[in-house]
């Protein structure tokens, strides 16, 4: 059962949100680090800042993710070595590090970003329904809608069915030239760490266009936090 | 005494096929196939690989592409770049290192690992964890 039909639709969403009390997700999460290590919350303004938050999707994510034997996962930031460790020493899947972070950052510097919906129409090599799990991150954010477009296209092409896809969808744009590395803290929790980039996030979808983006996809997770930011853990239908 | 390690200096070039049965540190350049089944291969700041790798463990600090297969281990560090698909029991990765590829840890002699072996968080940790308030919902958001 999805989560809106557990909590009453639309009109119930509106009068719960209107109930909230102010919530702290988005509060730099002092578990998920080793208790002896004392992490005061802090601000993030620097580029070398780092933060955990806790992710209500991620152990969903990996729940799915365990279900299936030897499961195929496509990342698609750059490469984190505990990302690995964990996803290929604990969840035992293999992994295919496809940094789409560093092919914008190409493009914007070689001023080719209007080439960018033609070359991620055909950047995986992988074939079709083929993959069990995707890391989007906040990608999207950083796409103008051809070129997000293209991704998602190719995304559900590479996507098993069952298959599921974890993204996030910033509320506004941004001029900090910066991406952000997730790290696995652990089942729950992520550790965000920036680093420097050549764009911007400069898009912001709305739900509409989530939804028409990945017409094949069904939701089966949406967690908004404090920020805007919104969690989305997709799922490839099965044909029946 | 000690014994001598083998090693490739910066600049020597080799085309084709590389094996040998003791531990190597390379430092130039490699094009072919190196198989070192039982030992270490090490790939220098200034080393140079274009091939098929097969050892016990690889460490890597200048650039290789092509495969890497490792029995034990494979070790990127920060000044080492892959582009290739690596399969190995154990892969360490330095932040600031580059990697393009992708990387298989299962063991091929483990059974399939099934449903129920993920180990979720003890309650201790869940404990410990802030209440935290979010809003999960399927289609509208608030506004910011």
């Amino acid at each position: 059962m999805s989560t809106v039909e557990k909590n009453g639709g639309l009109s119930g969403f509106v009068s719960r949100l209107s109930r909230q009390t102010p919530r702290s997700d988005d509060e730099p999460s002092r578990v998920g680090v080793p208790s002896r290590v004392a992490v005061e919350p802090r601000t993030v303004t620097a580029v070398s800042a780092e933060t955990v938050y806790a992710s209500k999707t991620l152990a969903r994510f990996l729940d799915l993710l365990f279900a299936r034997p030897n499961a195929e996962v496509m990342d698609l930031g750059p490469v984190i070595g505990s990302n690995i460790t964990f996803l290929g020493e604990r969840v035992g899947c293999k992994i295919h590090v496809e940094d789409l972070y560093a092919d914008i950052d190409r493009h914007v510097q070689h001023d080719k970003l209007d080439q960018l919906p033609e070359f991620l129409s055909g950047r995986f090599s992988v074939r079709a329904s083929s993959i069990d799990a995707v890391l989007g991150w906040d990608i999207f954010d950083y796409l103008a809608p051809m070129a997000a477009t293209a991704l998602a296209g190719e995304l559900m092409r590479v996507l098993r069915p069952g298959g599921v896809l974890l993204g996030f969808f910033g509320a506004r744009a941004s001029d900090d030239p910066r991406y952000t590395k997730y790290l696995i803290e652990d089942e729950m929790h992520f550790r965000y760490r920036f680093y420097p980039s050549a764009c911007k996030r400069r898009w912001v979808l709305q739900n509409r266009d989530i939804n028409i983006m990945f017409a094949g996809l069904e939701i089966c997770e949406t967690v908004l936090l404090k920020s805007g930011v919104r969690e989305i853990l997709f799922r490839k239908r099965i044909l029946s | 005494m000690h014994e001598e390690l083998a090693s490739i200096g910066k600049s020597i070039v080799i085309n084709g096929e590389l094996s040998g049965s003791e531990d190597l540190t390379i430092e130039g350049r490699v094009d072919g196939k190196i198989e070192l089944r039982d030992h270490v291969l090490t790939v220098g700041s200034n080393g140079r690989i274009k091939a098929q790798v097969s050892a016990k463990a690889i460490v890597v600090l200048g650039q290789v592409t092509g495969n890497l297969n490792a029995t034990e281990r494979v070790d990127i560090k920060e000044s080492g770049s892959v582009e290739g698909d690596i399969v190995s029991p154990r892969v360490a990765i330095a932040d600031g290192s580059h990697f393009k590829g992708s990387i298989d840890m299962q063991k091929k002699d483990q059974p399939e690992k099934g449903v129920g072996t993920f180990t979720k968080p003890d309650s201790k940790t869940k404990s410990e964890t802030p209440k935290t308030e979010t809003v999960p919902v399927n289609g509208e958001f608030a506004r910011v």
